[in-house]
Formats: structure tokens, C-alpha cells, sequence
């Protein structure tokens, strides 16, 4: 770049004066960096060894006392159901109804989380007269949301919806507040004497400040959201993923059961991927932040 | 000296008005476990374009008078105007400097300096356009397009210096802004301070611990006593300007520095004792 490396007699790191916008190339960079070919080696084999130990641990019957492998698919067994699976003609429908429940459900935990999140953090007496109801609400599992789901909603589709949706909803509620109380007083006052008026701190101030905690609780959420897809579509007449899933341990297929759970896990590790690379994307002076640290 | 330009300003009244703080009887109670009294009857007046520092102990009150005229909190006797208005909260008349770290992290220096002229409803290009030429003028031209975390101390400082300076506010608050640089960025800072000071002629008010920095940048220096912060004694410095950099080593500016160490340390020593006394006087309570 030329610039003189010193100013105010101060020696200056170049490295963060790297372009720090438009960083296609940063972050493909940045990528590469995480995925070192020396690394990317080491998270394959270690993957392959889980895998390897799976196989082992069932196909010679394994029992440990406490756990035991006896009745457990080995992962050959479990590749053939999958193969299965992936040829069936119910799979698109299993995965399109999974994924626009999950989907809804995320969505709106994400919009009531966060408008009542930045409500509550900024409002005393909201954060007084909601917060004590919401935090009995919040160690109920999905599970046992079931039966009232079923009663207060007119369709098992909604119910299932609703489910999902529990799943997600306190942890993007609890880390928005968290983002919007833990903002720098500082800010706001800066902004204040800037001539921002109370809307103008809510939307410059607030809400880019509780950004990075607001995405926290939506990849948290996105995950969680996931976590009660089984529960959810236990609901279900016959489709889903989860349903799949509950049916297959109702049929005793131990195989399909194990199918089953690695679908979820993929569809819930890649839509978490989702919003954090999206999270990036809204905040890319975080990335700066990351590198200087 | 004071009389002199109030009346002056008596007879020009739109041009020398703008920027004058007046503070009577000024009372500040801090809320907290106990309620405690920060600020005890404090008046002073200062006048439009003066360049005015707060000395004092540590934790004697300056910069929660400073957050009063702020207009971040409310003092619970006495009157505090400025240009005869009575301050109700803050804003843009008054600029704020904070030590550091009080830049928005998520814009970049350029919209950090622009966001007062946003707030003020002017356009983008125009606010951007100026905002460029503030950053030029605390030396920060090809740093528009950094965010905070890319910029060194000294660089944010005078980042927060030109986003304060965008809406020309009649009044610059700073609170100890140069305290967390080192010695050599803080010479620098104070010469860009007075050569912008100068451009503009807002009315400073500077919160500082360092009595070389008080003397070298002010026509006035105010000396608070410990706690509760009452004004102890208000020094003129009429060393002529502009002020070389070996000011600091002439009998004048030594004889200053003296007179303000003597009462700095006089109060910090009695905070001393108070404390210590307040000590004695818990120990049999406790026990």
C-alpha cells in the first residue's frame, strides 16, 4: 500500500491494514487457512477412525459392562439402510417436510427472540414482567410440550411447528438480551451527544451491538431447533426425518434408527454453518477483530 | 479577566455567545448502595472559545461534572447552563471525547466521523464528503475505509476527535482523551488538539490527571478537592501562545506546575486521611 508504516511516532503492524473490505479473497484465504491440507488430513483420519472403532465395537459384540455393542449396527449395516434410504422415493418428502418445520419453527424464534430480546434488555419493567414467566417456560423440554401442543393447535403440522420452534427459542431470546445489556454504556452516550434520538441509538447503537450475540443465539437456536425435530414429528402421520426416525425404533430397524440420527446431525451441522457464515457476512468488522486478536 | 469578556460579549452578542457554561452551585449525588455526594457547590464560569482544564485527585468528581454539562446525568442542586440554556440532556452542541474506545465498532473511521451529520439529516455523499475532509484534518487521509480495531491508539483518538468536531458543537467535553496513549503519541495529540482548537475556538473543558498536559493546553486551570469535588482554586495560565514544546522547562511554566502539584497533593493527602480515619471510625462498628 506505501503508507508510511509510522505515525504519530507509533510503529504500525501492516497485517490489519490488509484490505479489510470486499474480502472475497480474505475469506477464501481465511478458509484455506482453517483447512490446511496438514489439518484437513488429521479431522478426515480422525473421523475415519470413530468409524473404524464403530465397526469394530459392533461387529465383535463389545461389551463393556455399563455399554454395550451387542445390538448396535455397525456402520456397514447403516451404510446399506442409508443406500436404502437415499433410493427411496419418500426421502425428498421425508427431507422437504423436516426441513420447512425446522425451518418455521427457526424462523419465528428468530423474529419473537430477538424483537423480545432487545425489548427486554432495553425496557426495565418488560425485563421485570416477562422474564420470570419466560424463565419458568425454559427448562420445559419439547417432549413435554407434546400433549399441550397437540390441544392448543388445530393441526398436527402446527404443533409440530411449535415444537421446533420452543426448541430454538430461548437461546436466541437469552443471548439477545445478553447482547443488548452487555452493549458499552459508552456508545450510547457517544451517540447521544452525536444528536441520536432514542430511535437513532436503538438502530445505530443497539442493535449492531447486540449483533454479534444475536447471531450467537441463532446458531445456537438453528441447532437446538434441530435437537427437537424428533420429539416434534413424533406428532407426524408419515413424514419427516424425525418421523422416520421414531418409526424405525417403533419397527425395531436399529439400522434406519442410526440413519436417521446422522441425517439430522448433517441437515443440523450445515443449516448451524448457515447462519454463522451468514452471521459473517453482516458483520465484517468482526472479522478484523478476529485477526488483530 | 473574566469581567473583561463578559463584557465584550455583552457587546457583541451573536458572534462571541455561542459556547459560554455557566455553573452555579452546581450538587452532584451519585446513585449506588449509599447515595453518595460526588459533587459539592461547584460554580464556575467559562467563557466562550476558552480552553479550560479540571485537575484534581483521582475520583474527586472531574469527569462526573464533566458527564453533568454532558448532560448524561442530572445534578440534584444548583443551576448549569450553557448559552444560558439550561442543560436538560445531551447533545449536539455539546461534543464528548472519551478516553478511548468509544468508537462504533462496526462502522468504519469514515462513518464513525459521519454519523454526527447522519444524525443532523445530511445526505450521504455530502457527510461522507466532509467527513474525508475531518479525517484529513487530524492527519487520517487513505484511514477512511478502516474499522476501529484496525487503528492504533493515538489513530482512534483523533478518529473520535474529528467525529466530535463534525457537528461544530459550541462546547468540546473532553475526558482524560489522551490518558491511555503513550508519552510521545500524547505530545502529538496535545499539538493537533490546540492547532484544531484554534481553527474552530469551541469552548474545551479537559478532564486530565496530567498537570503538564492541564498547563500546556489551557488559558485556565480548575483544582477540585477530594471527595465530595468542590472547586479548590482556579489558576490563570498566561503563558503566551503559541507554546513551544521547551515551554515546559521555563520558570514560568515550573512556578505554575509547582503551585498546581502543591494543591493536587495537598487533596490527594487528605483523601488519605479521610480515608484512613473513615477506617478507624468502621473498625469498632464491625466488630
Amino acid at each position: 500500500m506505501g503508507v508510511d508504516l509510522t505515525l504519530d511516532g507509533e510503529v504500525i503492524d501492516p497485517a490489519p491494514f490488509a484490505p479489510a473490505r470486499g474480502s472475497c479473497g480474505h475469506a477464501a484465504r481465511q478458509w484455506l487457512r482453517a483447512f490446511r491440507p496438514g489439518r484437513l488430513a488429521l479431522r478426515l483420519s480422525a473421523l475415519g477412525f470413530c468409524v473404524v472403532l464403530w465397526q469394530l465395537a459392533s461387529s465383535l459384540r463389545v461389551d463393556l459392562g455399563i455399554v454395550s455393542f451387542r445390538y448396535v449396527p455397525a456402520p456397514t449395516e447403516v451404510a446399506i439402510a442409508a443406500w436404502n434410504l437415499l433410493q427411496s422415493p419418500k426421502l425428498i418428502a421425508h427431507i422437504v417436510n423436516s426441513l420447512s418445520r425446522v425451518f418455521s419453527g427457526f424462523g419465528a424464534a428468530a423474529l419473537i427472540g430477538v424483537c423480545l430480546g432487545v425489548l427486554i434488555g432495553r425496557l426495565r419493567w418488560l425485563e421485570d414482567s416477562l422474564l420470570p414467566p419466560l424463565e419458568v417456560l425454559r427448562p420445559i423440554p419439547g417432549v413435554a410440550w407434546i400433549p399441550l401442543a397437540i390441544l392448543m393447535f388445530p393441526s398436527s403440522e402446527l404443533s409440530m411447528i411449535f415444537i421446533t420452534f420452543i426448541g430454538a427459542l430461548f437461546p436466541i431470546l437469552l443471548n439477545t438480551i445478553h447482547g443488548v445489556e452487555a452493549i458499552d454504556r459508552r456508545l450510547i452516550a457517544a451517540s447521544r451527544s452525536l444528536g441520536a434520538g432514542r430511535w437513532a441509538v436503538f438502530a445505530e447503537v443497539v442493535l449492531p451491538g447486540a449483533l454479534p450475540s444475536v447471531i450467537t443465539g441463532l446458531t445456537i437456536g438453528m441447532g437446538t431447533s434441530w435437537f427437537c425435530l424428533v420429539t416434534a414429528e413424533m406428532i407426524a402421520g408419515q413424514y419427516g426425518i424425525g418421523y422416520y426416525t421414531w418409526e424405525s425404533y417403533t419397527l425395531q430397524n436399529y439400522a434406519d434408527i442410526v440413519v436417521g440420527m446422522l441425517f439430522i446431525g448433517a441437515f443440523g451441522m450445515t443449516s448451524s454453518a448457515l447462519v454463522k457464515l451468514f452471521g459473517h457476512a453482516l458483520m465484517p468488522w468482526r472479522r478484523v477483530q478476529e485477526r488483530r486478536a | 479577566m473574566n469581567v473583561v469578556n463578559d463584557q465584550a460579549e455583552a457587546n457583541t452578542p451573536s458572534l462571541r455567545r455561542a459556547g459560554q457554561i455557566d455553573l452555579r452551585e452546581i450538587a452532584i449525588h451519585l446513585p449506588g448502595k449509599t447515595r453518595f455526594e460526588a459533587v459539592r457547590n461547584i460554580s464556575a464560569h467559562i467563557d466562550a472559545g476558552e480552553f479550560v482544564s479540571i485537575i484534581g485527585p483521582s475520583g474527586c468528581g472531574k469527569s462526573t461534572l464533566l458527564n453533568a454539562i454532558a448532560g448524561y446525568l442530572a445534578p440534584s442542586g444548583g443551576s448549569l447552563r450553557v448559552d444560558g440554556e439550561a442543560v436538560t440532556g445531551p447533545g449536539p452542541d455539546r461534543g464528548m471525547v472519551f478516553q478511548h474506545n468509544s468508537l462504533f465498532p462496526w462502522k468504519t473511521a469514515l462513518h464513525n466521523v459521519a454519523f454526527g451529520l447522519k444524525m443532523n439529516g445530511v445526505g450521504y455523499r455530502e457527510r461522507l464528503a466532509r467527513a474525508e475532509e475531518f479525517l484529513r484534518l487530524v492527519g487520517l487521509t487513505g484511514f477512511s475505509d478502516r474499522y476501529p480495531a484496525q487503528l492504533s491508539g493515538g489513530m482512534q483518538q483523533r478518529v473520535e476527535i474529528a467525529r466530535a468536531l463534525i457537528n461544530n458543537p459550541r462546547v468540546v467535553l473532553m475526558d482524560e482523551p489522551f490518558g491511555a496513549l503513550d508519552a510521545q503519541t500524547r505530545e502529538r495529540m496535545q499539538q493537533l488538539l490546540l492547532d484544531i482548537w484554534g481553527r474552530f475556538k469551541p469552548t474545551v473543558l479537559f478532564v486530565t490527571h496530567d498537570i503538564d498536559e492541564a498547563l500546556i493546553l489551557s488559558d485556565r486551570v480548575l483544582v477540585m478537592t477530594c471527595r465530595p469535588g468542590q472547586a479548590r482554586e482556579e489558576i490563570d495560565i498566561d503563558l503566551p501562545r503559541p507554546r513551544p514544546e521547551n515551554i515546559v522547562v521555563s520558570p514560568e511554566f515550573i512556578a505554575l506546575k509547582k503551585r498546581c502539584l502543591a494543591l493536587v497533593r495537598d487533596e490527594a493527602r487528605k483523601s488519605l486521611i479521610d480515608g484512613l480515619e473513615a477506617d478507624r471510625i468502621q473498625i469498632p462498628v464491625e466488630a
